[in-house]
């Protein structure tokens, strides 16, 4: 349960020292609602011109509407496969986001002089590398596309994780990435990995009032008070999410990719009543399904939950120990932990609650493994 | 724009090679050089001599020159040749970068640095004719 209510958190560096003062976090508050009215006259050509004449200067506020294809153009040059992904992610938020440089910095847990330096880099290399400002032509789509799914769930992960930055800057962060999605799923419809994200985004960011509880505690899936889920946007999301693992055509590539079926995961729990009407069956089925098209040893980590829940704990045990490369990450033992309650082994559960501790250095999450650890029948 | 292929990768794996295999290779990268040129792409390239042939010259303190043996660096991939392009963008530079016929190792895309405007000049054929 744990890999499943975090999975969209994974390879989120958290650095729980970060603070900042209210005032500060006010007025960044104001400033984004202030954007957010500017929404649809963004002069991202102007940005991104800018940013190619004066490289280190920020660009100035033109209130020039930015066209479709602009905005698409300007997205493809922010993450292109040129840029790592952090820059990738820092650029994008500039330049398409609105976001200001500070802002970045607060978001991502580094100094403002450090993110400075990163955009300037990134700015830089543009220029210097000659960087094109254009959408990739239609054979290099499929191989261009993913880089900035990527960015967009990443910008979308950082603000959906449960510590880290201020919640403020992180619910603007996940806005920002559904918006991103929206334009991209408005100008690129027939792309339906887009639909995929924006419907995973979405049927994630309904949960968010259920997550932390009012001690700021994370919730568990299970234990959520689902009446405190959006269920407008649920209903979005799972039109979404239908519209992207639908199959379109009759060719072998038109297959699902990995974010529709993420995102037929998320509406697999958004749809249940309570948290015993979830359908194991199917969402191993969708992990299975994933595994193929996307391996990866967290992939089969969710497999396995699936599978516990689907079959119960030893067969769910059986498909974790065969997860190989995944010792130090502390999902697996937590997992693992669960699953060793679940089978009444307390004294192996505790046994790797202390390994998933050992690992930890959220206060969130050590505050809620230290529960589970402590609600453990002695 | 230019842009320098830099051409890297595991050393040796050509000593067991038949003449039919080594003709193959060799037509690859011609084939290749030959696209480059019929594009208006190619400036110059060049396959160097495996880096046990190589010397290094390193500037220490006092601005001393000393010769030592060996490469830059000792890694497992070392650079083997190199392209010189003629590109609109770094997309074009990395087409070509994707399309040079090696089957392990990488391909380093740097653009080379433009000094037209900046006052400086790089030196040329032409300089060196006017000097001498």
């Amino acid at each position: 349960m744990v890999a499943l209510e975090r999975w969209p958190r994974d390879g989120v560096p958290a650095n729980p020292g970060a603070w900042i003062t209210r005032v500060a976090r006010n007025r960044a508050i104001d400033r984004l609602r202030r954007e957010r009215t500017l929404d649809a006259k963004r002069p991202q050509l102007e940005r991104l011109e800018a940013l190619r004449v004066a490289g280190e200067d920020e660009p100035d506020e033109v209130a020039e509407p930015a066209v479709a294809d602009d905005r698409l153009r300007l997205i493809f040059t922010c993450c292109h496969p040129a840029f790592a992904p952090e820059a990738r992610v820092a650029l994008t938020l500039r330049t398409l986001g609105g976001l200001s440089t500070a802002e970045i910095a607060r978001a991502f847990l580094t100094s403002e002089s450090a993110m400075a330096q990163r955009l300037v880099r990134a700015k830089r290399k543009i220029r210097a590398a000659r960087i094109p400002y254009e959408v990739p032509a239609a054979d290099q789509l499929p191989e261009r596309l993913p880089s900035v799914l990527a960015t967009v769930y990443l910008i979308f992960n950082e603000g959906y994780s449960a510590s880290g930055s201020d919640e403020l800057i992180r619910r603007e962060l996940c806005a920002e990435s559904i918006r991103l999605a929206r334009v991209l799923g408005e100008i690129m419809p027939r792309e339906r990995e887009i639909d995929g994200l924006l419907a995973l985004m979405l049927l994630h960011d309904a949960r968010r009032a259920a997550r932390i509880d009012a001690r700021g505690e994370l919730v568990l899936l299970s234990d959520q008070d689902r009446s405190l889920w959006d269920r407008q946007q649920i209903e979005t999301g799972l039109e979404l999410a239908r519209r992207a693992l639908a199959v379109r055509g009759v060719v072998a590539s038109s297959a699902p990719g990995p974010y529709a079926l993420q995102a037929a995961v998320a509406a697999e729990h958004c749809r249940a009543p309570t948290a015993s009407d979830t359908d194991w069956d199917r969402i191993r089925l969708l992990y299975d399904w994933l595994l193929r098209v996307q391996p990866s040893p967290v992939v089969e980590l969710n497999r396995a939950v699936a599978i516990a829940m689907a079959e119960g704990p030893q067969p769910g045990l059986d498909a974790l120990d065969a997860i190989e490369g995944l010792d130090a990450y502390l999902h697996l033992h937590s997992a693992r932990a669960d699953l060793l309650r679940r089978a009444g082994r307390t004294r192996e559960a505790a046994n790797e609650y202390d390994r998933a501790l050992e690992l930890s250095a959220n206060p969130v999450e050590r505050s809620f493994l230290e529960r589970r650890r402590a609600g453990l029948a002695q | 724009m230019k842009y320098m292929l830099i051409i890297a990768g595991e050393e040796g794996g050509m000593e067991d090679v038949s003449p039919e295999e080594m003709k193959a290779v060799m037509d690859r990268w011609s084939a290749y050089g030959q696209e480059l040129v019929d594009a208006g792409a190619f400036v110059v390239g060049e396959a160097l001599q495996e880096s046990a042939t190589a010397t290094t010259v390193r500037i220490g303190d006092d601005d001393e020159r000393m010769v030592t043996d060996g490469p830059f660096a000792e890694t497992k991939e070392q650079v083997g040749g190199f392209y010189l392009i003629e590109c609109a963008d770094l997309d074009e530079a990395i087409g070509w970068a994707k399309k040079v016929p090696l089957r392990a190792g990488g391909i380093e895309v740097r653009p080379v640095m433009d000094f037209s405007g900046s006052g400086y000049e790089a030196p040329s054929a032409a300089t060196a004719e006017a000097s001498s």
